[in-house]
């Protein structure tokens, strides 16, 4: 395997974009990123994507991107893997550029979730689901992360406010993202009188639905002085799965899907959690956040909130979360989620965040990015070329 | 419009039937073509009783297109007393009495109508034990 890196960034605002199809942005992001590696061509694109066919009756995202993005006869292909789409492209990009079938991979993920009511994209979110078993009776998207939850609290006895402190922290730091959609502080007291989507998970435990692209250009590391983006080192991008019925497995609140890609990251970055500078990690719902903590061996069993409150998870935290708003003040724009937070990694270790959100000496991050209730999961491990 | 699914699916959703190995004994709902355990593709068709305790649940506010005129309703995971666990409506009982380990068993109920002109859909529900 050849060493892979990341040479250029690209991403638009996470905002309901109504004035924007998904070409539009997703060439947009794709461009960009371009052009900030300084590349006119690549010798492949993966678009990351889950909901095109059921929210903009299009499929077939690889050759449309490709070909709106001036990059006639170029190979290019979607790849789905629900919330987890982003990552998953990424992935299949170090897979391609690692093996050496090819030199230079663009990846796009790109998501519009509001061409439709919010009870439909609801229901086409629930698609992530098993649909003979979980989704045709009557569970949304929510529910099953609200079952996580009310069986968390039941087992652990926390109070279902004492994970405002996830939210909390990524309002906090998506006010200084000009991308993120929303740009604002939340309090405990929002928190708990907020109106419940599937109880025990309320509107600010939520990620929002939104629209949005971000991209990355992936090159071979031995390549990196042909460009002129900053580059950053893949590490490691490892997926690892678990039942997609959440009812399948025998112990919920552990995340197995989490765990075996940490593992096989870990392994191949020669890191261990305490090397992690700082953690992009999938805060779809609060209670996921938890979950990822725990199995990801930065706290025990139990205690993701007791080890978020005692290691400090903000900018000058021992392990700062969501630095760029994660998805829930970013936007959770599905299939595009796993890229914005690869590309929030790496404009981190660049150095380039307003300076409020920007870390000190850091040199090694972590992405993860979670399909369905833990179902697939990629974790993305980034670090500094100095 | 699912008619297929649904009547593909009528032997889980009005009877539960699920499958058991024939090599390790594991018992599997929904029915599997390939034993998770012990990877046997050797099965025979199980038919759970129907009765169990609820291992979560939650009260859906803001539900999904199809069952959104019936909001609130809850869902939960139940484990079966033959140790498996399975994801079901509760009917029959108000949100807030329900709790985790509570006793509960199978009822048929409508899920959910297909469109106006369409059919109407049974399948499991669990409500609070009543019979002995």
């Amino acid at each position: 395997m050849r060493k892979v890196a990341i040479i250029g960034l690209g991403q638009t605002p996470v905002r309901e974009h109504w004035e924007s199809n998904l070409r539009d942005l997703g060439v947009t992001a794709l461009r960009d990123a371009m052009d900030d590696a300084g590349v006119d061509t690549v010798d492949g694109v993966c678009v990351g994507n889950m909901l095109s066919g059921a929210l903009s009756e299009q499929e077939h995202l690889g050759s449309l991107i490709v070909d709106y993005a001036g990059l006639d006869g170029v190979e290019g292909m979607k790849i789905e893997a629900a919330c987890g789409s982003g990552a998953a492209a990424i992935r299949m990009a170090v897979k391609a550029v690692g093996s050496g079938l090819m030199d230079t991979v663009g990846v796009v993920g790109v998501e519009k979730l509001t061409e439709y009511s919010g009870k439909f994209s609801t229901a086409a979110l629930a698609t992530a689901a098993d649909a003979d078993y979980e989704t045709t009776m009557g569970l949304s998207f929510v529910g099953i992360n609200a079952l996580l939850m009310r069986r968390y609290l039941y087992e652990y006895k926390y109070d279902k406010n004492d994970f405002s402190i996830f939210p909390i922290n990524a309002h906090k730091n998506s006010i200084h993202n000009p991308n993120a959609m929303f740009r604002y502080e939340i309090s405990e007291a929002q928190y708990a009188k907020s109106k419940h989507i599937a109880e025990p998970i309320n509107l600010l435990d939520s990620s929002p639905i939104a629209d949005g692209a971000a991209a990355v250009i992936v090159c071979a590391q031995e390549n990196i002085s042909q460009f002129k983006g900053k580059p950053i080192s893949i590490l490691a991008c490892e997926v690892g799965t678990d039942t997609l019925a959440l009812d399948n497995r025998e112990d919920p609140l552990w995340l197995k899907g989490v765990e075996r890609s940490v593992k096989k990251a870990y392994y191949l970055a020669d890191v261990k959690p305490k090397d992690i500078d700082f953690f992009e990690v999938h805060d779809a719902f609060s209670i996921i956040t938890a979950l990822s903590l725990e199995a990801s061996g930065f706290a025990e069993r139990g205690e993701a909130i007791k080890f978020a409150d005692k290691i400090g998870i903000g900018i000058k935290g021992g392990l700062p979360l969501t630095t760029g708003g994660g998805l829930k003040g970013r936007g959770h724009p599905v299939g595009a989620t796993g890229v914005y937070q690869v590309v929030e990694a790496a404009k981190q270790l660049r150095g380039e965040v307003a300076k409020e959100v920007q870390i000190e000496n850091n040199n090694i991050a972590m992405a993860q990015n979670i399909g369905g209730s833990g179902a697939t999961v990629i974790t993305t491990i980034l670090k500094r070329i100095v | 419009m699912d008619i297929p699914r649904y009547w593909r699916l009528k032997d889980q959703r009005y009877r539960l039937q699920g499958k058991k190995c024939l090599d390790c004994g594991n018992l599997s709902f929904p029915p599997r073509l390939v034993c998770p355990k012990c990877k046997s593709r050797n099965y025979e068709k199980y038919f759970f009783i129907g009765k169990g305790t609820v291992y979560s649940h939650t009260t859906i506010y803001q539900a999904p297109d199809r069952f959104d005129h019936i909001a609130p309703y809850s869902v939960g995971l139940i484990d079966l007393e033959e140790g498996v666990r399975i994801t079901a409506q509760f009917t029959d009982v108000p949100a807030e009495e329900l709790k985790i380990g509570m006793k509960v068993e199978m009822v048929i109920r409508q899920i959910y109508e297909d469109g106006p002109k369409g059919p109407i859909l049974y399948g499991y529900k669990f409500r609070p034990v009543i019979s002995v």
